[in-house]
């Protein structure tokens, strides 16, 4: 009798794992909707500005650039910035941020060089501390902000920055998670600093000859440490988007594998129930017979 | 209906402005100057001021924009700012009130940083305020 009652807690316990699941699953799909609208809204800007990058950097061509642009000639001491979700309970999405940094650092160090990282989000760096306790610098803590904004990236940017002024490294790299779709996030490393220009296309309508004002290298000087933000900006709206869409999916399997398990335990559980009341009758019966 | 140029306002979180319009004055680094059809290709960067919009010989709509970069070419000009108002949203009144409370911000501060945030605030609030006068 014990082993009924057993069952039945246990039947109870995952239904309300599954309510809870299930729950989880629907304000992921929420927060999801929410995050890829932002993603979608901010694309625009990045664009452009990489655009107006692009058509500053060929004006340039070849002559002496900013220090953003070009580096300082060194790949000696590189900076990670690690940025992962501040909750768990979302499939593989921390952890293979996670893992990716990590790879990258050991190569690194085993190369020789100087690796300094930024953990943005608890997650990233939870999961980075034991390991590199001499390399983690900080960790930026965006668990206060529910939505992300512009003004939560511009602080890491204006770090990183102020950090390559004082000449502390010399290549920047941001880690975070592409979204593809609710299935699919794609972990990305993404040089910052010196900034990389993606190559134009042949034939593209480069011809355009523009004035300046000022002078191209002035406006790349402030472009390029903008551009920084917005860069990091895009990168956190892309790692919200990927956080809630790895949730939903992992929240999804929860739901359905703690149906099975609801399945499989009545199954028992009335297996369990009908054998009793069998072996009941047969006492009662033969109870009777002896009689 | 003359030459028009199409005005894309775009800041970091979205798109906020795509239309056609007869000419537009931005605030360039050095110097106000006017867009309209055929302006020749240029890139610019933009002091905090006030993009207007002109429809015929009517000013349609005044926009503040904390700085930025505009890019002009093929009659399409671009203007990337990290904030973006319309002047008409903003009141006098509150601003000032919150021209007030930012002064005291300041001189509340207990720390570098927190002087430094407050006056940042107060700077940006002031040039809002010259923006609509």
């Amino acid at each position: 009798m014990a082993n009924l009652k057993e069952l039945k807690n246990r039947i109870t316990s995952v239904t309300s794992t599954q309510k809870i699941t299930k729950a989880m699953k629907m304000v992921a799909a929420a927060k999801l909707r929410h995050a890829e609208e932002a993603a979608n809204a901010a694309r625009p800007y990045a664009e452009r500005m990489e655009g107006m990058m692009v058509s500053l950097a060929a004006g340039l061509e070849g002559r002496e650039g900013p220090r953003l642009l070009q580096g300082n000639g060194s790949d000696q001491r590189h900076l990670l910035i690690v940025a992962t979700g501040e909750r768990g309970l979302c499939g593989g999405f921390n952890s293979s941020i996670a893992k990716a940094a990590a790879q990258k650092a050991d190569r690194l160090i085993a190369e020789g060089k100087d690796v300094k990282i930024l953990c943005v989000g608890k997650k990233g760096h939870d999961a980075l501390k034991r390991r590199f306790k001499n390399q983690i610098i900080d960790m930026v803590d965006l668990s206060g902000s529910r939505k992300i904004s512009f003004a939560d990236a511009q602080p890491i940017a204006t770090r990183a920055l102020s950090m390559f002024d004082n000449d502390e490294f010399d290549v920047c790299t941001i880690f975070y998670a592409k979204f593809v779709s609710v299935l699919t996030q794609e972990v990305t490393a993404q040089q910052l600093i010196p900034a990389s220009i993606p190559e134009k296309a042949e034939g593209e309508e480069s011809e355009i000859d523009y004035d300046y004002e000022p002078e191209e290298e002035e406006i790349l000087a402030d472009l390029l440490p903008r551009n920084i933000s917005v860069q990091v900006y895009k990168a956190l709206l892309e790692n919200s988007a990927s956080e809630q869409g790895a949730r939903m999916s992992a929240m999804d399997n929860a739901t359905r594998n703690a149906g099975d398990m609801i399945e499989k335990l009545t199954l028992q559980y009335n297996r369990e129930r009908q054998a009793a009341i069998t072996s009941e009758l047969i006492e009662i019966i033969s109870g009777a017979e002896a009689l | 209906m003359a030459d028009t140029v199409t005005l894309d306002l775009v800041s970091p979180e979205k798109l906020l402005l795509s239309d056609a319009y007869e000419m537009v004055v931005v605030p360039g680094a050095e110097g106000d100057f006017a867009v309209m059809a055929g302006h020749t290709p240029i890139t610019s960067t933009l002091r905090p001021g006030v993009i207007a919009i002109y429809e015929g010989d009517a000013e349609k709509d005044r926009i503040f924009v904390n700085g930025g970069f505009v890019q002009v070419a093929d009659d399409k000009m671009t203007v990337l700012a990290e904030e973006a108002i319309h002047v008409a949203d903003l009141d006098r009144k509150d601003l000032e009130q919150r021209i007030q409370d930012a002064s005291e911000d300041i001189e509340d501060a207990k720390d570098d940083e927190t002087q430094r945030k407050a006056q940042e605030n107060k700077d940006h609030l002031e040039q809002l305020l010259e923006a609509m006068a």
